[in-house]
């Protein structure tokens, strides 16, 4: 095996958290790698550039790994999970196909065990992550509205993405409610900004965005993490951790392009693999000194794993929407967020107000669910649903059971031989009551904005790719893997950066948070630089 | 029609194939369109199955066992009629078969002008979103926050 020079931080993964991480450490000056399984993206191949913009999200950017199959994925066994697992593995991660829909979690997702008599409180507050948002979303470049009552207060560095026909229709009916809606803050740009242009509404912005408007981490932290002297090695996947006499993290064993074993020493580990690949690194890493795994001496190691349920509700108006132009999130409402003790239910959800989808996934969707019939009739019926759908997520806040878990798959393997990660995941009963009480208001208000022909889908395509718990946060030692600053508590230089340090995971999109927590904990890192073991 | 000699279904598989996604997805006046089996959406759809290759195959293999003879064998009626009495058994080749002819056919040019759309990628041009009305705002506004602040908790 050959062994490359030391370096001083390592980290594994260049997704939303390894991006965020490289960019904030780099002002120290240490020499920082950052080894990433995936590639770089070119935007000249995402989907929009052709005509197949839409059928290749059923192929090469499938949000699935297993059908995606690219040669630098690795497969993942979800059979025994209700939700399938979602993500992307290159250079910006999961941001390379998000949705960018931007919320931050709530001050009292922190405190769910004081609060609300459930789960655990975090060892941090939202006050604590405050400015990290801030300097997230200006580094992201957020556009959003100010002045949210479902929110605390802050200020977008970009005004809001347009409401559109369909954004206007989602206010009348909720106006006509009587309930909360907000423009949602996205990380799109809806002007130039730091060289990224503005976004022109080509509406497919899950798959890539072809214009540069959508703010993967390729094109927000990474190209300055680069010019502030960041080495980022892409078509590197680590195999494990390795561990000296002393049991601190001596650096990994990784694959490098043309396959060969790497030895490569650090002083520090960060895991930014998210909450799959990160407790799948651990687990693969055990030795005599840790036989359950890296980091796993309180057996929670990919445990807790939170996948947040996230049901969708349909139905079509009369009147043209704006269907799959612009991007596709517009609206949130808040107002079944916060626990309500007349609910069946503890926590709650955000709902997310969707323009969709554009002429064949239309077609598709609504073959699949039994709406779009063939033959003769094909054509009236299809020309009364495409550009006329509305559709409501409800964002359920998922809690932590320790049976919801990633472990190593015992037959499953990537193409380097590594063993793969294994799910088992089912839906808790507070989450269920609280799915169908949020389908319950969708459909409410769809109803109420004259909506026909309704479709809930439960769990049939709602993977949001959330993938956090895994390796919780937390003071006790024994009911956590990290610190309140992201150090293992068992090995002193492994920190962990991304989605599976959350202790509970809100009713939000998660990636504004995560990258927070990853600002903040190099913040801590740095201010910690010479007592960083102890 | 390089894609039909290319996509690996023998010539019988094409035959049944065409024969089903023509009564799919039929030819209309009314709004000016082709149907599934043109000969040019016929050929996008062939040279499209990529990774899905194999499911077609499968559910043309069912088809023809449940037809118990090629498409062709039987006039119009009846085949439009088994047609659709199989696609209605639903299953995952089906289920990709069926997308395999929507996502070709949701791309032809003639399609796409009788649904008012240019025939077009989305990039580079884009697409213009109205605005909207920002007035219905205002009684959100107005609002008290809902949000809970765990520092009165
Ligand atoms: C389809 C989809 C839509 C989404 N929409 C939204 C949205 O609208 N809003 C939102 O907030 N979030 C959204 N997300 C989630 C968001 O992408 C993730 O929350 C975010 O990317 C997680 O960041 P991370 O750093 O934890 O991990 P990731 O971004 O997943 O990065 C992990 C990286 O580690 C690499 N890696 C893993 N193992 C190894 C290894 N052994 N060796 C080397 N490299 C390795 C991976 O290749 C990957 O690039 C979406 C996700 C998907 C898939």
């Amino acid at each position: 095996m050959s062994k490359n020079e030391m370096v001083d931080v390592l980290i594994i993964g260049a997704g939303a958290s390894g991006a965020a991480v490289a960019w904030s450490l780099a002002d120290t000056k240490m020499r920082i790698l950052c080894l990433e399984q995936g590639d770089w993206m070119k935007p000249t191949d995402y989907p929009t550039n052709g005509r197949d913009w839409e059928a290749r999200r059923y192929t090469d950017f499938e949000i699935s790994p297993n059908r995606r199959a690219r040669d630098l994925d690795y497969p993942i066994n979800d059979d025994n999970s209700v939700m399938k697992i979602a993500n992307f593995n290159g250079v910006g991660g999961g941001t390379i196909l998000w949705t960018a829909h931007f919320p931050r979690m709530h001050p009292s997702d922190f405190r769910v065990k004081s609060l609300d008599g459930v789960a655990d409180d975090w060892p941090i507050s939202y006050w604590n992550l405050e400015p990290y948002f801030e300097q997230n979303d200006r580094m992201v470049g957020v556009s959003g509205l100010p002045g949210d009552p479902g929110v605390p207060p802050h200020n977008p560095p970009m005004p809001p993405i347009p409401l559109g026909r369909t954004g206007t229709r989602y206010g009348q009916v909720m106006n006509k409610l009587g309930w909360h809606w907000w423009p949602s803050d996205v990380a799109v740009a809806t002007r130039d900004y730091e060289g990224r242009a503005k976004c022109i509404n080509l509406g497919h912005c899950t798959p890539g965005c072809a214009h540069g408007a959508k703010a993967s981490a390729d094109i927000t932290y990474w190209p300055l993490a680069l010019r502030a002297g960041v080495e980022l090695r892409t078509r590197c996947r680590v195999r494990e951790i390795t561990t000296n006499e002393h049991g601190m993290a001596s650096g990994v064993v990784y694959y490098d392009p043309e396959g060969k074993e790497v030895f490569q020493p650090a002083e520090v580990v960060i895991l930014a693999s998210n909450g799959v690949g990160t407790p799948r690194l651990l687990l693969n890493s055990a030795s005599s000194r840790f036989p359950n795994g890296l980091a796993n001496s309180s057996g929670l190691v990919g445990k807790n794993l939170m996948l947040h349920p996230w049901p969708q509700v349909r139905g079509y108006v009369e009147d043209e929407m704006d269907g799959d132009r612009g991007p596709m999130t517009c609206i949130w409402s808040k107002q079944f967020y916060e626990t309500d003790p007349e609910r069946d239910f503890v926590r709650g959800y955000t709902l997310q107000f969707m323009r969709v989808t554009g002429p064949a996934s239309e077609a598709i969707q609504s073959s699949l669910v039994g709406h779009l019939p063939w033959g003769r009739d094909h054509h009236r019926v299809y020309r009364s649903l495409v550009n006329h759908r509305l559709q409501i997520g409800v964002a359920c806040e998922d809690l932590p059971e320790e049976h919801n878990r990633v472990t190593l798959d015992p037959v499953l393997k990537d193409s380097h031989g590594i063993p793969a990660p294994r799910i088992d995941y089912t839906i808790s009963a507070n989450c269920a009551r609280m799915m169908e009480h949020g389908i319950a208001r969708a459909t409410e208000i769809l109803e109420a904005a004259g909506a026909k022909n309704l479709y809930t889908s439960r769990t049939l395509l709602n993977y949001p790719g959330h993938l956090l718990g895994t390796c919780r946060m937390g003071d006790d030692p024994e009911r956590s893997v990290v610190n309140a600053w992201g150090r293992c508590h068992d090995v002193k230089n492994l920190f962990v950066v991304d989605g599976s340090i959350w202790v509970t995971s809100g009713g939000v999109n998660p990636t504004s948070t995560i990258q927070a927590l990853a600002l903040y904990i190099a913040d801590n890192m740095k201010q910690r630089l010479a007592t960083l073991f102890d | 029609m390089d894609g039909l000699t290319k996509c690996g279904l023998s010539a019988d598989e094409l035959a049944d194939f065409r024969r089903i996604a023509g009564f799919m997805i039929p030819a209309d006046a009314t709004y000016d369109v082709p149907g599934a089996d043109d000969p040019l959406i016929f050929a996008d759809i062939a040279s499209s199955l990529g990774v899905d290759r194999e499911d077609v195959r499968a559910a043309l293999t069912s088809l023809r066992q449940f037809a118990g003879c090629p498409l062709s064998d039987m006039d119009d009626g009846r085949a439009e009629r088994v047609s659709f009495e199989f696609l209605a058994q639903q299953g995952r080749p089906i289920q990709t078969l069926g997308r395999m002819v929507l996502a070709a056919y949701y791309r032809d040019d003639r399609v796409m002008r009788s649904i008012g759309r240019e025939p077009r990628a989305p990039y580079p041009k884009g697409h213009t979103v109205p605005d909207g009305d920002w007035s219905l705002l205002e009684v959100v506004k107005a609002r008290a926050p809902i949000w809970r602040d765990d520092r009165k908790a």
